[in-house]
């Protein structure tokens, strides 16, 4: 990173940050001639129209509708072009493209935990590939948090009891800062690290050192047998439970006539929540997994049961978590964190 | 001659004396003044825990405080500022004094509701002291579950008492302003002849009176949760801390404009005196306060573009957003026309008024910065968002509150105070403020996140500048306390009307009495005439 | 509420009535600042319990099938009862406000002391209501008690229906204060034909209150009654 001077830009390190910055540039010229020009109409008028001798006043202008209709017409055709230019780079940060590799993160206070689908796992250290789209799924095991990468320009919140996500593609290595951005107690400012974007080779190589205990996927089969879910979802579909092959990314029907989108967090839920959405033809006799399953495993199965839908392609909707306005939330699983305190 | 003026022998200040006769008034005027002491000091206290953020921020380190005190000092800074300071500043203060006689009235509708939400303000800011001297709070201003409900171990149950029982304060002085304003005009002061100050103060009373009460209903939410261990925002139990937030800011984001627009209201009368002449578009800017208020309460989910809402309305809040933008233009654009053939002088008040709109415009220009979704997404929760608020709130609110002290000082004490002395606090203010702030916008641009104790090494340049700037501020700021004091006893009396200006306000003698005016006062055929006899006479006595 | 222009002196006081106070130019002007005020209040009241009832709905549409159990196990009868004397109590309160319109005190006291007693039969069953509730465990927290499968979406409306409740029972408790003040000054024979407003305005309050239980009882009692 540039150290010399004081620098006014991050590193633009990933493949919408230079939109960003000339987005940035672009407000800031429109600013900056406002700005001055009306700071210039003010000191040369405080100058111009100085009261000459006491007693003197200003001469009685009312106004004039054509002015009003001008400077109110215009700033709003300049703010609809940043509107839709912000709007332009805002999904190009939130709808990622087909092909992305995932990676989980999991804020705590006050760490951040990342896990490679490949079985690595770090805190507060992540290590991407250049050139690739990366979709990070996040979520938090406690409170706020916020997942912010300065030199990718972009951010999300960590939400306990959903997954968000946010996407980039490194366009430089080197190391970059991870910020917490979502102010989460006593060592909010030290809940930061670095992101390393690698080449390729290197990353893979870094991948096959990394991954102790199998990969993602393989602790999540042996996670599904321990459970034993697999003694109900069969991939024979004659379980007790529906049969959980090709199923990411496809509608489901609902017992309540209803239809849902599989995706990851429909899969969360129903593993923490499992009443919430029954599939249609189904009993509600999975037990609850809410406080018997934390975070990192939750994702371990989560990525195994990805697996099984080898067809499925990410979920190109631009899906940063359904928000309040459907039914997503569940629980977290540390129910010790219940029970009120002064 | 200036020699020969005399305070008046009867005024409100002398109508009574002792410490019962104040406790138990029900004139405006006097609990004004008592708003204005409160409210002082608790600035003073917000203003100390500012230089203690600032001063652990000179290092990247956190080597002064423990980060659990830092947390506490800014979480402070924030509850005192927002809650104790800038909602009740103009409006309690400068509002309290100056509606009555602006509309040619008495006293307020509801003399005895005014001195209750006085007592009320002193019984949020007793819960506030509680919690300070037990101990302190470390959520932030904005008390965001679950961490306030589940995590954070001090005192937020009381400080949340505070802030809750403080806005009803807020809540019954609004209603008081909006029952005044329809109801006690004097006969002939129609809507479109009124002060645009009582039109911002009227604007900024409905968001009170609309948008409190749902922020109240919030904080006992997360009250409950925290105090009976209740579950309405907590994930563990299906709660949804989103929901939290929506409610915040759908009262948190319109209570920016409860701290704003009565600042505007006081631009335009400064702007308006010293340039001896009417304000450019009178009705565009009394509409447009109101457009502000009415558009501040649909915009709110632009504090929450990364809280995991759906794009699509994250689209839509942003272009809203963007709407609220130009009503504050406008106002910007027609005050400076208004400059356009004027008699312009720079007595202090109109050094504040030029400082404030100097700030104000790069405020609100930043503010774009902000609506627009592309760039949001970066500069959230970052230096960079701290900066765009302080200008709005310290370059434009406090700027408008202490130009409106300077201005309505003489009618409210009947003296004038060291021109010298204001003419250095403006100069002081301006720099120091710019000094501290600007920094920060290139500092969120590079990503430093805010609330952090601790940061990283590339960033320290910036933070020494910002804290020296904060150093300039402060002296700003305390020089008005010390010469303001001092006029108290030996100012020169003012007369009624020291600056030549229009309102009604300034028919009465200075200090006025209690019932405001002697006499019915002149409604004027227009707002804000200007005629050469009424300014010759103000500038010869 | 009136919209009628504030100057307006219908009746041309020209002795000065002993209740105007001095800001005032008129009792007229007086009493519709008054009504103004209070329609104001009521207003900021609607929002206050706006934020609660926005969250009810949002999570009533999530967790329908929890809301639903927990709320069949709410007491019918007494919430039932409870509505019949809030009713009941709007019902003397709008008589009592008629007979300070008409100058009987006597009345006036007799209605305000019934509606006083009917808002603390409303109190007291809202007592057995909520220790019925601490005694089999309802209420949330770390000693919250259900075998639902839907435990813990369950602790999310027994949370709102106690701040719901609870929020009511406070602006009961305050209404029953005011009533018991403007109870006192109706004895003391401060009211009559030309000056009422303080009985009027109590009366909106209390009308206000009565109206957030009729949301609240089919809300919270109701919500899936039907079979």
């Amino acid at each position: 990173m540039s150290s010399k001077g004081v620098p006014l830009f991050p590193e633009a390190a990933s493949s919408f940050a230079t939109n960003v910055d000339n987005l940035y540039l672009f407000i800031i010229a429109v600013s900056v001639f406002f700005g001055v020009a009306v700071i210039i109409a003010m000191v040369a008028f405080g100058i111009i129209f100085k009261q000459k001798k006491p007693g003197e006043v200003g001469e009685r202008i009312e106004g004039n509708l054509a002015l009003e209709l001008l400077w109110s017409i215009i700033p709003t055709i300049i703010s609809m072009v940043m509107f839709g230019w912000g709007a332009q780079a805002f999904f190009e940060m939130r709808v990622p493209p087909a092909e992305t590799m995932t990676v989980y993160a999991v804020g705590k206070q006050w760490m951040w935990k990342f896990q490679h689908p490949e079985g690595a796992r770090e805190i507060n250290e992540l290590h991407v590939p250049l050139g690739k789209a990366v979709k990070v799924l996040i979520t938090s095991e406690d409170v706020l948090h916020s997942l912010y990468f300065p030199s990718f320009r972009t951010k999300m919140d960590a939400i306990p009891g959903r997954y968000s996500q946010l996407w980039f593609e490194a366009t430089k290595t080197g190391t970059y800062h991870i910020f917490c951005t979502e102010y989460c107690g006593t060592n909010h400012s030290g809940m930061i690290g670095s992101v390393v974007v690698m080449e390729p080779q290197e990353y893979q190589a870094w991948l096959a050192g990394g991954s102790v205990g199998g990969t993602l996927a393989e602790r999540g089969e042996k996670l599904f047998s321990e459970l034993a879910c697999s003694t109900c979802h069969m991939d024979s579909g004659q379980g007790r439970g529906p049969s959980l092959a090709n199923i990411v990314g496809a509608t489901a029907e609902l017992a309540d006539g209803t239809t849902v989108v599989r995706d990851e967090n429909y899969l969360r839920e129903s593993i923490i929540n499992s009443q919430a959405k029954i599939v249609k033809g189904y009993q509600p006799l999975m037990p609850a997994f809410q406080g018997l399953i934390n975070e990192e495993n939750l994702v371990a199965l989560v990525e195994y049961v990805k697996t099984k839908s080898p067809a499925a392609r990410p979920t190109p909707a631009p899906a940063a978590a359904p928000a309040a306005s459907t039914a997503t939330t569940d629980g977290m699983q540390t129910p010790s964190a219940t029970g009120g305190k002064n | 001659m200036l020699d020969t003026l005399k305070l008046p022998d009867h005024h409100y200040l002398n109508d009574g004396h002792g410490l019962k006769s104040w406790l138990l008034t029900k004139d405006h005027k006097r609990i004004a003044m008592m708003y204005l002491i409160s409210i002082t000091v608790m600035f003073a206290l917000g203003g100390f825990f500012a230089a203690g953020v600032r001063l652990e921020l000179m290092t990247p380190q956190g080597d002064l405080f423990l980060a659990d005190t830092y947390n506490k000092f800014f979480t402070m800074h924030g509850v005192v500022m927002v809650f104790f300071f800038l909602i009740p500043s103009t409006p309690a203060v400068l509002g309290n004094f100056l509606i009555p006689p602006m509309v040619g009235a008495k006293d307020l509708a509801f003399p005895r509701i005014n001195l209750l939400s006085l007592y009320i303000f002193w019984l949020g800011a007793a819960f506030f002291f509680y919690a300070l001297f037990s101990g302190g709070v470390d959520t932030g201003w904005t008390f965001y579950t679950p961490f306030s409900s589940f995590s954070s171990n001090t005192n937020v149950v009381p400080t949340a008492l505070g802030v809750f029982i403080s806005g009803f304060s807020s809540i019954l002085t609004g209603l008081n302003f909006i029952v005044t304003i329809h109801r006690m005009r004097a006969p002939g002061l129609s809507w479109f002849k009124l002060p645009l100050f009582v039109w911002a103060h009227y604007a900024t009373s409905l968001i009170q009176v609309l948008g409190t009460p749902v922020v109240a209903i919030t904080i006992i939410m997360v009250f409950v949760e925290r105090a009976f261990g209740f579950g309405i925002f907590d994930p563990v139990r299906g709660g949804d801390p989103v929901l939290f937030q929506h409610l915040f800011w759908f009262y948190s984001h319109p209570a920016v404009y409860i701290m704003i627009v009565p600042a505007l209201g006081v631009m335009s009368e400064l702007i308006s005196t010293f340039t001896r002449k009417t304000i450019f578009g009178y009705s565009f800017v009394a509409f447009s306060s109101l457009a502000i208020a009415v558009f501040g309460f649909i915009v709110w989910a632009h504090h929450m573009f990364v809280a995991g809402i759906s794009p699509y309305s994250a689209l839509v809040f942003s272009f809203l957003s963007f709407s609220v933008a130009i009503p504050s233009a406008v106002k910007v654009f027609n005050w400076t026309a208004t400059l356009w053939k004027g008699s312009i002088s720079f007595e202090p008040p109109m050094l504040y008024a030029y400082g404030f709109m100097g700030l104000f415009l790069v405020g609100g220009l930043t503010g774009l910065f902000l609506a627009t979704l592309g760039t949001d997404i970066h500069l959230h929760d970052t230096y960079f968002v701290v900066a765009h608020f302080h200008y709005i709130m310290v370059g434009g609110a406090i700027m408008g509150y202490i130009g409106g002290i300077h201005f309505w000082w003489p009618k409210m004490t009947g003296r004038m105070y060291s021109e010298f002395g204001a003419r250095m606090s403006a100069i002081l203010v301006f720099v120091g403020f710019n000094l501290t702030f600007f920094p920060q916008f290139i500092l969120g641009y590079m990503g430093m996140p805010r609330r952090y104790h601790a940061y990283p090494d590339e960033f320290q340049v910036l933070n020494i500048m910002s804290s020296a700037g904060a150093g300039v501020l402060g002296i700003g700021y305390i020089l008005p306390v010390i010469y303001l004091t001092y006029s108290l006893t030996r100012g020169k009396a003012a007369g009624p009307n020291p600056w030549g200006a229009s309102g009604l306000e300034w028919q009465t003698q200075s200090p006025p009495v209690t019932a405001n005016f002697t006499e019915p006062p002149v409604v004027p055929a227009e707002p804000y005439e200007y005629t050469p006899h009424v300014a010759r006479e103000a500038n010869l006595v | 509420m009136s919209n009628a222009v504030a100057h307006a002196d219908a009746h041309g006081h020209a002795v000065h009535h002993p209740e105007l106070q001095h800001h005032f130019e008129t009792m007229q002007q007086q009493k519709e600042a008054s009504t103004f005020g209070m329609w104001l209040f009521l207003l900021t009241e609607v929002l206050f319990f706006g934020g609660i009832f926005f969250a009810y709905l949002l999570y009533r549409m999530w967790y329908f099938d929890a809301f639903a159990e927990a709320s069949r196990d709410l007491d019918l009868v007494l919430g039932g009862f409870n509505t019949v004397v809030l009713i009941g109590s709007s019902l003397t309160m709008a008589f009592a406000v008629r007979a300070a319109q008409t100058g009987s005190s006597s009345g006036t006291v007799r209605w305000l002391i019934l509606t006083m007693f009917l808002g603390a039969v409303f109190l007291g069953v809202k007592v057995i209501e909520y220790s019925h509730k601490f005694e089999v465990g309802h209420v949330p927290g770390p000693n919250f008690h259900s075998t639902s499968q839907w435990a813990a979406q369950e602790q999310i409306f027994y949370s709102l229906y106690f701040t719901m409740t609870g929020l009511h029972a406070v602006h009961m408790i305050v209404g029953i204060v005011i009533l018991a003040v403007i109870t006192r000054m109706a004895a003391q024979g401060r009211f009559n034909e030309s000056y009422h407003t303080p009985v009027e305005m109590t009366g909106l309050y209390w009308h206000f209150v009565d109206l957030v239980w009729i949301y609240l009882f089919p809300l919270l009692y109701l919500v899936e009654r039907h079979n």
